[in-house]
């Protein structure tokens, strides 16, 4: 057996009201990836968070043994100097600097006072080599994509000499081709003996890296698998593990599905890029979607999904325009303006809820109400007590977890967040969604609810238009399926005839080649 | 969890604590509480007890603060935008003055100037406004250079010399000198009462004190007792409609809060009523308090000003044009900034190049003593109108306890400093 690397022993964590961490116990051996999962708010960031010393010795209880020794750190700077680096879910650079000068922030090269830059980016140069980027240390950070960010922020923390790796959820923002680069990178790592955690939600990715993997749900460990047999762990093994039931069936069954007319179609939609408007965005896509009908649209990063919802909702993103637009079967000519959109009764719902959806300061109230705010005052003046009964309206039929609906949204979890923001939409009443990653960053459980409450919309006779970088997800909602590729739309099928293979084969033919 | 008891059965202090909510309530009311420890050091100062209030005192606390309250409301619309404020305002109110002094020095009728000077001060918010909305100039620059611009403007206007009012009406309009009070309609047409308000009714004396029986304005107190019936019937009718929808809300808590402000109100009106009444300036800074807190509560308009500080994107996505939020924010304040420099002009019957210099800082600061956010999105008229109180308590007690001059304004700073610093600790405590 290999030699134990670290150890927390017992770890209990309580915050004013929650306990965070109950007796939790994880082991990792030398030279292993271990892998953390569970569903959101079920502690896992928390233990990381005790183990880095960003809540230091004395906030917590239990025992953290590293390399044999008991550790007390009261900073992030004392376990980094043990070799132990995590690398957070959000991403610490900053964009105006260049990558060198992130790698040594607050790591400074030669003195305090004199640093040495030709160190720094030489130094710097040598990691990022190691972690398979060929971009110079001397570019900035803004001008370079999220998945080679990523891999910035992996070679920082090589330059701190980094034993002991924590990813928090490394491809979050990743797209598939990236984030399967980054697992690759993470396992010659492992060949060269590092010792590594993630955590992630994506469990295909976990069955992928990981050598064991421990279940923590609701603060305490559930169990540790060992993910070495002959077999792959299965995905829907895990999922018992964090939910505590067996899923069999993660999507759940659209009854009576009756498809109507056309309600929205769009042809030789073109958009331009706002910066750069030489660049297509948008290129030469036609689509349509019928009442009572889910579409998805699936595509990797970067291909122009976003983009395409954005600039039907009122040409809210991009610039140069072309192509038309027919609702029930007219033509029509929409302003840039939202508002615009709203009149047209489309809805666009971010995938960016804390970013572009929601007021994070407000009430539940005051968000629900804020796409539609004319439906509850007269004459602008608001009427609360109407305005309160909607609120409520949609708490009960979204089942959002809260004690009121005056409890501001940014105190709210994920999946409860996300249901705020489609009651906001549902609120303004479309006839169209747009949905743009509904169910990102959230746990299985409320991804079932948003599952459910899309095949309650379309058998209301709305149009749904799912985007979303979960295949599975796809397959499993969707009647019909468009697939985007660098800008264009390079194919539709029919649910029942498309396969997670075929439609990859298919973006991997269109693409210029990877 | 919120049942927890220790192994004795006796909950220990911190569960008291939480169960009694005591530290939210401190949190909620902290300035309210900073105000009243603030005004019992001065009224309990050694040799100077009770001096800050006598009613002459605290009518002059509302009076000579008037432009505060004026400006301070107009800054809290910019701030809840995103923490933007207008450094400009204080050149606008001197300008405007500068106008409206030269118009009526030259014989203007003086509503026809009280109405150039609102839209000169209207359209300078919106001339600014143009370049903060749509243009994108940060609101600092823009109105850095406002400041500067109208600065010069007054002294072009002015050519550097004092101007004197001469309009009688348009100072006891806007001003309080001693013919700008609400008169006593009540005792003006009941003659009587005059006998009742004597000496020698020794009810009415133990009640009201003998220095100011004589000259009591009765009015006054009828409308504050009027006032407070108004304000204690609109909060039962809240409590009851929110009992019936069921919100949780303290019913306790909030008959305190209406009781202590109720007293406050009945107590305030009745130190008016022992001087003279109501000052003239007190309508109107009264309409602009309610007006701008209706506006901020219950309208539209209101309710965009919140959501574009709290998240721009999101707002401009749920279909608010978001760069009209920020144009009406800035005209705003500028129609403001001009009645502004009505009262300022009236106070002062007249206006100097000086006049207004360091009035936007005073409403800044008043928006962020009273709990505004400087990154936008929350704030209230009510907190405002505290924070405007709290700093000019501060001001008229360090006047009378003889604090020098070069003090009072460190004094300031420090308040402001731990005003912020408040608010900032008791915010980073709840996560």
């Amino acid at each position: 057996m290999a030699k134990i690397l670290l150890e927390m022993k017992n770890i209990t964590k309580t915050f004013p009201g929650v306990k965070a961490l109950d007796n939790v116990n994880l082991q990792v051996e030398e030279g292993e990836i271990h892998a953390l999962v569970g569903e959101n708010g079920a502690g896992k960031s928390t233990l990381m968070n005790v183990l880095s010393g960003i809540y230091p010795y004395g906030t917590y209880e239990g025992d953290i043994i590293y390399d044999g020794q008991v550790c007390r750190f009261s900073n992030i700077k004392d376990s980094e100097k043990l070799g132990i680096v995590i690398i957070h879910q959000e991403l610490a650079l900053v964009p105006e600097m260049t990558i060198g000068e992130n790698m040594y922030l607050g790591n400074e090269c030669g003195h305090k006072f004199a640093i040495n830059w030709n160190k720094t980016y030489s130094e710097a140069d040598k990691y990022l080599k190691m972690v398979g980027l060929e971009e110079s240390s001397k570019v900035q950070v803004k001008t370079i994509g999220t998945g080679k960010q990523q891999l910035v922020e992996i070679a920082k923390a090589l330059a701190k000499k980094a034993k002991l790796l924590i990813l928090d959820e490394p491809t979050s923002s990743l797209n598939e081709e990236d984030s399967r680069a980054l697992l690759d990178l993470m396992l010659s790592f492992k060949k060269q003996g590092m010792t590594m955690i993630i955590i992630t939600h994506k469990l295909n990715e976990v069955s992928y890296v990981a050598d064991k993997i421990t279940v923590i749900r609701d603060g305490t460990t559930i169990e540790t698998i060992d993910n070495h047999g002959s077999e792959p762990v299965s995905e829907e093994r895990i999922i018992k593990g964090m939910v505590g039931r067996e899923m069999t069936n993660r999507f759940p069954k659209r009854e009576g599905v009756q498809i109507g007319e056309k309600e929205m179609e769009i042809s030789h939609w073109t958009v331009h890029h706002p910066l750069y408007p030489e660049r297509k965005v948008v290129d030469d896509v036609s689509m349509y979607v019928r009442k009572g009908e889910v579409v998805g649209i699936y595509g990797l990063m970067g291909a122009g999904r976003t983009e395409l919802a954005m600039s039907i909702f009122g040409q809210s993103y991009g610039v140069n325009f072309s192509g038309e637009l027919k609702l029930n079967g007219k033509p029509v000519k929409m302003k840039k303006s939202e508002a615009d959109a709203i009149r047209h009764k489309i809805a666009y719902v971010t995938e960016d809820r804390k970013g572009n959806g929601l007021v994070l300061s407000q009430s539940i109230k005051v968000n629900t109400s804020l796409a539609n705010l004319g439906a509850v005052s007269s004459r602008t003046v608001i009427d609360a007590d109407r305005e309160y009964a909607v609120a409520e309206e949609y708490r009960g039929k979204l089942k959002i977890k809260t004690p009121s609906v005056e409890q501001l949204v940014g105190n709210l979890s994920g999946g409860n967040q996300q249901k705020v923001l489609l009651a906001k939409w549902m609120f303004a009443e479309p006839d169209v969604l747009l949905l743009d990653e509904p169910t990102r960053g959230i746990d299985v459980g409320a991804k079932y609810e948003i599952y459910c409450i899309i095949n309650d919309l379309a058998a209301a006779g709305k149009c749904v238009v799912l985007i979303s970088s979960e295949l599975p997800e796809v397959l499993g909602m969707s009647d019909r399926i468009y697939i985007m590729n660098e800008a264009k739309m390079v194919g539709e099928m029919k649910a029942d005839e498309a396969t997670q293979e075929n439609i990859m084969a298919l973006i991997l033919r269109s693409g210029r080649g990877a | 969890m919120s049942e927890q008891v220790n192994s004795s059965g006796k909950m220990s202090f911190s569960e008291l604590m939480e169960k009694y909510k005591v530290g939210a309530f401190f949190q909620k009311y902290t300035m309210i509480i900073a105000l009243i420890a603030v005004t019992i050091v001065f009224a309990t100062w050694k040799g100077k007890e009770g001096l800050i209030l006598l009613p002459s005192n605290l009518t002059g606390l509302i009076a000579e603060n008037g432009y505060v309250f004026v400006l301070a409301t107009g800054m809290l619309l910019c701030i809840l935008t995103g923490g933007n404020i207008d450094l400009s305002v204080g050149s606008v109110v001197c300008f405007t003055a500068a106008i409206g002094c030269t118009m009526m020095a030259g014989g203007a009728n003086m509503w026809l100037t009280t109405a150039v000077m609102l839209l000169i001060g209207l359209a300078i918010g919106v001339f600014q406004g143009f370049w903060i909305a749509k243009v994108r100039v940060p609101a600092f620059i823009a109105t850095l250079a406002g400041m500067y611009a109208f600065r010069g403007f007054t002294n072009v206007v002015l050519n550097g010399l004092r101007v004197d009012i001469t309009n009688e009406g348009f100072l006891q309009v806007f001003g309080n000198g001693k013919t700008s009070f609400i008169p006593d309609f009540i005792r003006n047409a009941a003659p009587g009462l005059d006998n009742v308000f004597t000496k020698d009714n020794a009810f009415l004396t133990g009640l009201i004190g003998e220095n100011f029986i004589a000259k009591f304005n009765v009015t006054c107190m009828c409308i504050g007792i009027l006032g407070t019936l108004i304000f204690i019937a609109v909060r039962v009718h809240k409590m009851v409609s929110q009992k019936k929808l069921g919100i949780a809300q303290s019913i306790p808590g909030q008959i305190v809060s209406t009781v202590i402000i109720s007293a406050l109100i009945l107590w305030m009106c009745f130190k008016f009523s022992c001087y003279r009444g109501f000052p003239m300036v007190m309508i109107w800074i009264g309409l602009v308090l309610g007006i701008y807190a209706y506006i901020t509560n219950k309208t539209a308009i209101g309710r965009h000003l919140y959501a574009v500080g709290g998240n721009e994107k999101a707002t401009a996505l749920s279909g608010v044009k978001t760069r009209n939020v920020y144009w009406f924010a800035y005209a705003n304040i500028g129609l403001l900034a001009g009645l502004a420099g009505i009262l300022t002009a009236a106070r002062a019957k007249g206006i100097d190049p000086v006049y207004g210099e360091g009035y936007e800082m005073d409403a800044i600061a008043s928006c962020f003593i009273g709990g505004a956010s400087a990154y936008g999105g929350t704030g209230r008229v009510s907190g405002m109108i505290i924070g405007a109180i709290l700093m000019g308590v501060i001001n008229k007690g360090m006047i009378i306890v003889g604090v020098d001059a070069n003090y009072q304004k460190v004094v300031k700073g420090i308040v402001l400093l731990v005003a912020v610093m408040f608010d900032v600790l008791s915010k980073r405590q709840k996560r």
